[in-house]
């Protein structure tokens, strides 16, 4: 399959970008991971694509006192490879190491992974359990919001028209928080059947769980205190959000769940 | 460069052996890992145009009527303007066949969703996919038939409406089956199913077709296994004499099956290049693939074993079903698939008695063509399956069940209960091998031990016979459109004093570069690198049926060796002649004539012969340095290959994950060409055999809509669930062919399943699971755990009651 007729434009800054965006049909790309064959399948056809890859204020990386802004279209590659400082001890690198596959973390970006909304991408739940910002321009202006309020379902995020996601702030974590990740693929570097992420920072009291992989927005849990000290009371979460109705795959999501939170004790657990 | 080796190659004794055996570095790799292949999507011609096929939406239904816009006359083509183009035919001579005819381009009906309605032709391949959207084709849709075991039975909508019922073919056999058996001491009964499929090649299926006026001929590159047929059959479909068609393949980028046929496509590229006098080019993209040709592996079984306590086989019954899809493909036709399951299911064991029939049905999927183990894979897992529900019926170790079944040395060569005659090995040590290498008493002690992670471990192990390089006495009985015979070599020796070997098949994958210069350095003790191995061309090279049935080892090595012992006594006689010595005191060795007072090199004899052919006398042999030779097996009904495959999983019941820990292969494929080579197919293949076990499946809607267009849904297992498999060989020599040699390559891909299945079998078998559906996804296996535990819960509950 080759993609449709598309125009293609490459702005200079934000603002250029944003502009070309207003266009009805025109649609932003970074790495192209999950647009490029959309396009070659047609199932996206954009009229024109604007290229937003290299955009100065999309690859800066910005310490702050409590956190690190990330531009939106640095690659998985540049997290895994520790390119880029870290806020947290080694848990982005460790997540972005276990996206798809090598030559997918050379071009994708982490903007566009939350951009795309896939729930069994890694980014989304991963951040989410972080507690991420994630950082919008549009012709509107500049806005932030949480990641679990900035996606809204499957595929599905608070973007406007015309609006880009610019940046990801994540928060700083003490030397002594602990991560457990926890995904189920059919093989290595596919999408998860499901998947799970705990964070827990002694120092500040934070327990955060997200569950992804949903076919919906991930479920967040900001307050984790009961389900990392009794497991089974996640059962009840995953009925409310509506993901016990099929028997294996509660199964699945449930122990997935059970090893996330196991794997805070044991980080070499493989994800 | 060439002189240099030449007198390398001179140097005798120390040299090392480059012949047959040796672990040569493959030769084609030169090119093929610094990316100089040349492969049909490298190939341009000037002129060009390209075409996109809009295919068929619908599984079953009649085409009222094909709108395409004004603009695109002469640019979009429907089967009406393919008039006197002929359908492809593939027939057998088996009683009972119902033959179907497949049109190039849809006509009247389409069968499957995939099948090419309308071809359009564009100067870029995006311009001609542009066009086809804007074609409409109106359909009545008809009843799909999905599900074989219901496309068979009565009532079901008639596929080709002058059959009776969804049947291409019935086969059976029944021997010394005798219904005293029903009193067997064990008696097990299992269903087994496996999915369809897609082969995958790394390079899809393309051709381009080019025909040249200045000649009158019609050249077709084609990426195929079988250059020699397809010129046959496209002859036979565009009523040109073969003489005006040359078939070239170029580089071909894998096959398995998928590249052994005449293809519609490929008819109708030839076509549109004889109406358009322009080259005419197609090249299928990985959705084409997946929608158009998951064509393969899908079978259903109910079998009954009958056995005696001590696990000793005493007779087996079968029912089997085999999806053949919606026509019968050139040239292997619907039911070589469906006869090799009737013959193959006994697989290497003494039975006593049998009963099998089985049905070639026909669906509304992409037509069947016989993939890497063609039927094998599924028999073996059936049989496997079975061999272990056997042991656990009677209380043994699957692995001692096996060994009492086994057919021993000491019965070869052994006529199976389905006349095939296996050549000569030793099958139960090639089982007693891999129960050393995969540590069988120590994988048994750490499943008592138990997992600290709670996963359950499993023990499986699977073992087969693979008949390749069957020839015409297998064949001529099935009536197809081709039938194997003796394979022919071209041998010349150049100026230079290099040689060209030439064969009709072609190497896609099999490393024949290599290894059939290694055979014509056994026989002339020339350089392998002074060799060049010339295939895939049929302007070039003589008839061959091609590379397919494990079959180029034996029969291209075979006759590489025939070509060059006929050149060597050619080379003898002007030898003798400058050495002035009697042709009978010569030999030929180390690429040079060695006569009682001393020795010519191949490159003078070659220039004599060619630049200097004053020096020659009178009388001299005519026929020169440039020969043809063929070559048949003394016995042609195919070598047995054999292999004990055995592996360790660990499975989590929860997840329904599982994880191949260990992994050993001990095979059997007489002298080994190249062990290097062998080694490589045996790897490839198990790679097949696991995608076959555990990821790959093409699932189908009630409407016949297949559900994965993209490899993110169709799963192929990567370098990441490939095992570090452990290969060891044993080398019984083959009687019936040249150098002992035997057809090894298919054989990885048959036995995977079969072993893995039965180690998560082993490993569930505690919560009372067994399993007999491929693949064992983890959705299977967690579907499976919660029926046994519902199971379970059940009882107890009954026995609380009570």
């Amino acid at each position: 399959m080759k993609a449709a007729r598309f125009d293609y434009r490459r702005p200079a800054d934000i603002l250029g970008a944003t502009a070309a965006l207003a266009d009805e049909g025109a649609k932003p790309i970074a790495g192209g991971q999950s647009l490029g064959p959309m396009l070659n399948l047609r199932l996206a056809r954009p009229s024109c694509v604007v290229d937003i890859s290299r955009l100065p204020e999309l690859r800066r990386v910005e310490e702050r006192p409590d956190g690190i802004l990330y531009g939106a279209a640095l690659t998985h590659a540049e997290f895994e490879d520790g390119a880029v400082p870290d806020p947290t001890p080694g848990f982005l690198a460790r997540v972005a190491h276990g996206i798809a596959y090598r030559a997918v973390r050379n071009r994708g970006t982490i903007g566009g992974s939350l951009a795309h909304a896939d729930p069994a991408a890694d980014w989304p739940t991963t951040l989410a359990a972080l507690g991420a910002c994630v950082h919008l321009a549009g012709p509107a202006g500049a806005r932030e919001l949480p990641v679990e309020a900035f996606i809204l379902g499957a595929f599905e995020t608070a973007l406007m028209p015309g609006e880009i996601i610019t940046g990801v702030s994540v928060p700083r974590r003490s030397a002594r928080a602990r991560f457990g990740y926890r995904k189920s693929c059919r093989k290595l570097g596919e999408f998860a059947e499901a998947m799970c992420a705990v964070l827990v920072d002694p120092e500040t009291g934070t327990q955060r769980l997200a569950i992804g992989a949903t076919e919906a927005r991930q479920v967040v849990i900001a307050d984790a205190r009961a389900a990392l000290g009794a497991p089974e009371t996640v059962d009840e979460i995953l009925r409310e959000a509506g993901l016990a109705a099929d028997p294996a795959m509660f199964r699945l999501r449930r122990e997935v769940v059970r090893q996330a939170i196991a794997a805070l004790d044991n980080e070499s657990q493989p994800a | 460069m060439a002189a240099e080796r030449q007198d390398s190659a001179r140097t005798g004794g120390g040299r090392r052996h480059r012949g047959i055996g040796a672990p040569v570095r493959r030769k084609e790799d030169a090119r093929l890992l610094a990316g100089r292949g040349r492969f049909i999507g490298d190939m341009r011609f000037p002129g060009q145009l390209e075409a996109a096929f809009l295919r068929s939406s619908l599984a079953h239904a009649r085409i009222k009527a094909v709108h395409i816009p004004p603009h695109l006359a002469g640019r979009a083509f429907v089967h009406a303007d393919m008039a006197g183009v002929k359908d492809i035919l593939a027939k057998t001579g088996l009683p009972g066949f119902r033959v179907s005819a497949q049109p190039s381009l849809a006509s009247g009906k389409v069968r499957f969703v995939g099948e090419p309605v309308v071809m359009v032709l564009a100067e870029t391949r995006a311009q001609a996919e542009d066009w086809c959207e804007e074609i409409h084709v109106e359909y009545e849709e008809l009843p799909a038939n999905v599900d074989m075991l219901r496309a068979a039975s009565e009532g079901a909508a008639l596929i080709h409406e002058d059959w009776t019922e969804n049947v291409f073919l019935v086969s059976s056999t029944e021997r010394n089956f005798d219904e005293m058996l029903q009193d067997a001491p064990i008696k097990v009964t299992r269903e087994v199913r496996t999915s369809r499929q897609c082969m995958a090649p790394l390079e899809g299926k393309g051709c381009i077709a080019l025909f040249d006026r200045t000649v009158e001929q019609l050249t077709l590159w084609t990426s195929t296994q079988m250059p020699h047929i397809v010129r046959s059959g496209l002859a036979e479909c565009l009523g040109l004499d073969t003489r005006k068609i040359r078939v070239v393949a170029p580089d071909v980028g894998g096959g398995f099956g998928w590249k052994g046929l005449l293809q519609p496509e490929e008819v109708c590229c030839a076509w549109a290049s004889l109406r358009l006098d322009r080259p005419v080019k197609w090249l299928e993209d990985r959705r084409e693939h997946l929608i158009a040709a998951a064509n393969c592996r899908e079978h259903h079984y109910v079998m009954t074993a009958y056995a005696d306590t001590e696990g000793r086989l005493l007779g087996l019954e079968a029912q089997a079903h085999v999806d053949a899809g919606a026509y019968s493909v050139y040239p292997f036709s619907a039911c070589l698939e469906g006869a090799q399951v009737v013959s193959n299911l006994p697989g290497p064991y003494n039975l006593p008695a049998y009963r099998c029939r089985t049905y070639s049905v026909c669906s509304n999927k992409p037509p069947i063509v016989p993939y890497r183990g063609v039927a094998r894979t599924g028999v073996c897992t059936a049989m496997e399956l079975m061999i272990d529900a056997v042991a656990r019926a009677a209380g043994l170790e699957p692995y001692e069940v096996r060994q009492r079944n086994l057919v021993r040395p000491d019965q070869m060569p052994f006529t199976s209960i389905t006349g095939k005659d296996f050549d000569m090995g030793d099958y139960p040590e090639s089982l007693r091998r891999a129960f050393a290498m995969i540590g069988h008493e120590g994988v048994r002690a750490r499943q008592k031990a138990g997992e600290p992670d709670a996963r359950r471990i499993g023990l499986g192990y699977a073992v087969y016979c693979e008949q390749g390089a069957h020839g015409t006495s297998v064949y001529h009985g099935w009536g197809i459109p081709m039938v194997p015979g003796i394979e022919s070599c071209g041998a010349r020796l150049t100026p230079d004093g290099t040689l060209e070997v030439r064969i009709g098949g072609q190497s896609h994958g099999q490393s024949m570069e290599t290894t059939l210069a290694q055979v014509a350095c056994e026989v002339l003790g020339i350089d392998p690198d002074l060799v060049n191995v010339v295939h895939g061309d049929t302007a070039m090279t003589p008839y061959s049926t091609g590379t397919w049935g494990s079959r180029s080892a034996v029969m291209a090595g075979g006759a590489v060796a025939s070509a060059c012992e006929r050149l060597a006594g050619r080379i003898a006689r002007i030898g003798a002649h400058l050495l002035q010595a009697p042709q009978e005191a010569v030999t030929v060795r180390d690429a040079q004539v060695i006569g009682p007072n001393g020795s010519v090199s191949f490159r003078e004899v070659a220039a004599t012969w060619y630049l200097a052919p004053q020096n020659l006398p009178a009388d001299i042999d005519p026929d020169g340095l440039d020969l043809v030779a063929g070559y048949r097996p003394t016995v042609d009904t195919g070598t047995f290959s054999y292999a004990a495959h055995a592996c360790v999983v660990a499975v989590a019941p929860e997840t329904g994950e599982v994880e191949i820990l260990d992994y050993v292969i001990v095979e059997d494929g007489g002298v080994l060409l190249n062990p290097m080579v062998v080694d490589g197919q045996i790897y490839g293949g198990t790679a097949q055999g696991i995608g076959t076990a555990l990821y790959e499946e093409m699932v189908y809607d009630e409407h016949g809509q297949p559900l994965a267009s993209t490899l993110a849904d169709y799963l192929l297992p990567g370098a990441g669930e490939m095992p570090d498999v452990r290969i060891a060989h044993m080398e019984t020599p083959s009687p019936n062919t040249r150098f002992g040699q035997k057809g090894i390559g298919e054989g990885g891909a048959i036995a995977p399943p079969a072993a893995i299945g039965n180690a998560i079998n082993d490993a569930l078998a505690g919560l009372g699971v067994e399993m007999t559906v491929s693949p064992m996804t983890p959705r299977r296996v967690r579907e499976a755990v919660q029926a046994a535990r519902a199971r379970a819960e059940g009882q107890m509950s009954q026995r609380l009651a009570s």
